[in-house]
């Protein structure tokens, strides 16, 4: 029921940023993150917000599928 | 439909909603065997003459997007559709309608890349007209055009010639055109790098032509974007067709936009593509000759027509299974689940 | 991925009966249909659409009110493209907008916020739809109108899984052996929010992503419990769901929003299943500010067997609407509306 994308924070202003999935970009909000989001660190968006932050190993993983992602996008 | 119908933005995104509206509203009451072809130009012979002729209107918002402008794409639609029946585009016109309150400076960058196309696609722009609308009424600016052209001799690419053992090639990536346009859509905003591919494909199947004549058919996957361009192949040809996920070309920023929005690439619009199918022995020659094109280089297979299931296409995906892909119901959505 | 695929084939002969799972979540629907899974599982294991989709359940009378509020002057209707064509009984946002309404489509609510604040003299209103994943979202637009964007409302449908789940457990014979559960609902909630399904109801919960690994993972782990005969929550999307979930998240749902009993497409009203906007936000409160329309909305789903088919009880084809009065432009129950819903499926392919 919920479409969520993994997406690269590239700068960040209080609890607004610029993420980019996948070079297209746009803004995002991080207000659901206990402690915000630094540039270079991965989130989960859905709906224009972050979910979710992943952990520098988290990110690896994340990083590795989004190689293989292929037509369909991460669901 | 019900006679209370009314007409909705799906019934112009060239999905399961337009074709009702032509086969129930449309074509009844104009009826006749060249119409009845049913492809987007009406194949025509005059005098011994055997000519390529259609229309195409241009209703696009935003009137400027990254690689392009209206102008630019009411020529180069017309020009592919002619492109499509094996036709050297030869003669267009050019009808506006313009909506009061449109800045003369905005027509003039838009005729100018008209022009520009014009130019580009070898073909002249021999009558027009001009009209204008009351604000409100338009959006801008609304551009028709009409076109003729010259077909080859011998060359006969109908869809409705594909025949099983046929392979379908693409001559570029998927989707680039229609993610280029949402981008710029009001209450969607992102940025990407990625422009528009609208281009006059006519130099492209003119080397394809002259490297395999015998083409068996050609279709430019616009509104509805492959999906739709399969699913009128497979039934006018009455032939399934099936394609390979892991072979679709595709852009990491339009995967990326259509991950992000929830769409389907493969019902994506597309501006400067073609579909290419053809007997398996002439597979070669016919990339070969597309991407000696510089708008072809990146040409490839994606599938093949299949005897059954008839009407139908399958996708066989990049994990080994397979499921249909239908016909689009009309413009895709940005969705949240 | 063709080792994973056998090793479902050998868990399924080991579990030796046939089974049902069913993705509660209508993106896990999507995903299992868009890599084409179904056409690689065994025989045995058939994939339930659950009432994960909340464009599918929301009810017509939500959809009257929103189409009533969309006729009035001054407004604009912000929504999700997901709920633009869902048919009602008095039409669809789509055929509103053909009509004259202003209908935006948007990718958030925080989009559907900025409309606001370049229109003041609009009045935007925005269909809050989705379970936990995306209640907060709304949640945070509300928080930011509360600072200063007198314009911004809400209509709110947002409903939770829990309540839902178990009104569907309780309510008759269940042949569901296990559950897929919904990976971004998890990200938010947690895993606990499960464990009732497991400890009451005796059926193994696996919470999965959406990709096609997570999906095969997913159903393996699934079946290993089946065949090991235990009911437990088991989280196979560890890269995105912490047992706590987001907290932050679940503060401000509880900060905006409070329980209320709403009604489903094809369930009926299930108690505290809903989310409605909470009095300190009630001037932003679009179920207050413009009241349902007093015309009665009639009851489609009478006779609608849509819970059974939940359930795994009975097949479209025994619900006496099916394709007679119920189909895809005419849909009655949850199943039929999404695409990949079970009975649109039934419908399409056989």
């Amino acid at each position: 029921m919920c479409l969520a994308i993994p997406a690269k924070v590239l700068e960040v202003n209080g609890n607004e940023a610029v993420i980019s999935v996948q070079g297209v970009r746009r803004t995002a909000n991080l207000m659901l993150l206990e402690d915000g989001a630094q540039p270079g660190e991965y989130v989960l968006l859905h709906a224009g917000f972050a979910l979710r932050k992943w952990t520098e190993q988290e990110a690896k993983e994340v990083e590795e599928l989004l190689q293989e992602v292929t037509l369909t996008g991460i669901g | 439909m019900p006679s209370d119908e009314i007409i909705l933005m799906s019934h112009g995104g060239g999905g399961r909603r337009t074709q009702q509206l032509l086969r129930d509203h449309v074509l009844p009451p104009l009826d006749n065997p060249i119409l009845r072809q049913m492809d987007d130009a009406a194949c025509l012979e005059l005098a011994g003459v055997q000519l390529a002729f259609t229309t195409d209107s241009y209703v696009i918002r935003p009137l400027f997007f990254p690689g392009g402008d209206i102008g630019r794409l009411a020529v180069c639609g017309t020009v592919n559709d002619l492109a499509m029946q094996g036709a050297q585009p030869l003669y267009l016109t050019l009808g506006l309608i313009l909506e009061e309150g449109l800045r003369v400076n905005d027509l003039d960058t838009i005729m100018q890349s008209a022009a520009a196309a014009a130019r580009e696609a070898g073909v002249q722009i021999v009558a027009g007209d001009t009209k204008v609308v009351e604000r409100g009424a338009g959006s801008g600016l609304f551009i028709n055009t009409a076109g003729l052209g010259l077909r080859r001799s011998g060359v006969d690419t109908h869809i409705a010639n594909a025949r099983p053992g046929d392979v379908i090639l693409i001559t570029g990536t998927l989707g680039d055109h229609g993610v280029a346009v949402l981008s710029r859509r009001e209450g969607l905003a992102f940025q990407t790098e990625l422009v528009s591919d609208v281009a006059p494909l006519n130099g492209l199947t003119a080397a394809l032509l002259d490297a395999v004549p015998g083409v068996h058919a050609l279709r430019d996957p616009t509104r509805g974007g492959l999906a739709a361009a399969l699913n009128d192949v497979a039934a006018a040809a009455h032939v399934g067709i099936r394609i390979e996920e892991k072979a679709l070309p595709v852009r990491p920023d339009v995967r990326g936009a259509c991950g992000l929005l929830g769409l389907e690439p493969l019902s994506v619009a597309n501006e400067g593509k073609a579909l290419v199918i053809c007997a398996a022995a002439d597979e070669e020659r016919a990339l070969a000759a597309l991407r000696a094109h510089p708008l072809g280089h990146d040409a490839c297979r994606i599938g093949a027509v299949l005897a059954a299931p008839a009407g139908k296409v399958l996708l066989h995906t990049r994990i080994g299974g397979e499921r249909l892909v239908e016909m689009p119901l009309g413009d895709d959505l940005p969705r949240i689940c | 991925m063709d080792a994973k695929l056998q090793e479902i084939r050998e868990l399924a002969q080991q579990v030796g009966h046939p089974v049902q799972l069913m993705e509660v979540c209508g993106t896990h629907t999507t995903a299992a249909f868009r890599v084409g899974l179904r056409s690689l599982l065994p025989e045995s294991v058939k994939l339930l659409s659950g009432p994960g989709c909340p464009v599918c359940v929301t009810h017509d009378r939500f959809l009257e009110h929103a189409l009533a509020i969309a006729a009035q002057p001054d407004t604009v209707v912000a929504t999700f493209g997901d709920m633009l064509r869902v048919p009602g009984c008095s039409g669809s946002l789509e055929s509103a907008r053909a009509r004259g309404a202003q209908i935006q489509v948007v990718y958030s609510p925080l989009d559907a916020l900025q409309t606001a604040k370049q229109h003041p003299e609009l009045r935007v209103i925005f269909l809050g739809i989705g379970f936990e994943t995306t209640a907060p979202t709304t949640a945070g637009a509300l928080v930011a109108a509360k600072a200063g964007v007198p314009n911004f409302f809400v209509l709110s449908a947002h409903k939770t899984m829990p309540a839902a789940l178990r009104a569907l457990l309780v309510s008759g014979e269940m042949k569901i052996d296990a559950f897929l559960m919904p990976g971004h609902v998890s990200v938010i909630t947690g895993m606990h929010i499960y464990e009732f399904v497991a400890e009451e109801f005796k059926r193994p919960c696996v919470i999965t992503g959406f990709e096609p690994n997570d999906l095969v993972a997913g159903i393996a782990q699934a079946l290993r419990l089946i065949a090991a005969g235990r009911a437990v929550v088991d989280n196979q999307y560890q890269r995105a769901v912490s047992a706590e979930g987001n907290q932050k998240a679940q503060e401000l749902i509880n900060e905006v929003f409070e329980p209320c009993d709403t009604e489903w497409r094809g369930l009926g009203k299930i108690p505290g299943s809903g989310l409605a906007i909470r009095a300190a936000y009630a001037a932003h409160n679009a179920a207050h500010v413009f009241p349902a329309p007093t015309k009665d909305v009639p009851e489609t789903s009478r006779g609608c067997r849509c819970g059974e088919v939940l359930r795994g009880a009975i097949t479209p084809p025994q619900c006496p609407l099916f394709r007679n009065v119920c189909t895809p432009s005419t849909p009655h129950g949850a199943c039929m509306v999404s695409g990949e819903g079970t009975c649109a499926a039934y419908y399409r392919y056989s």
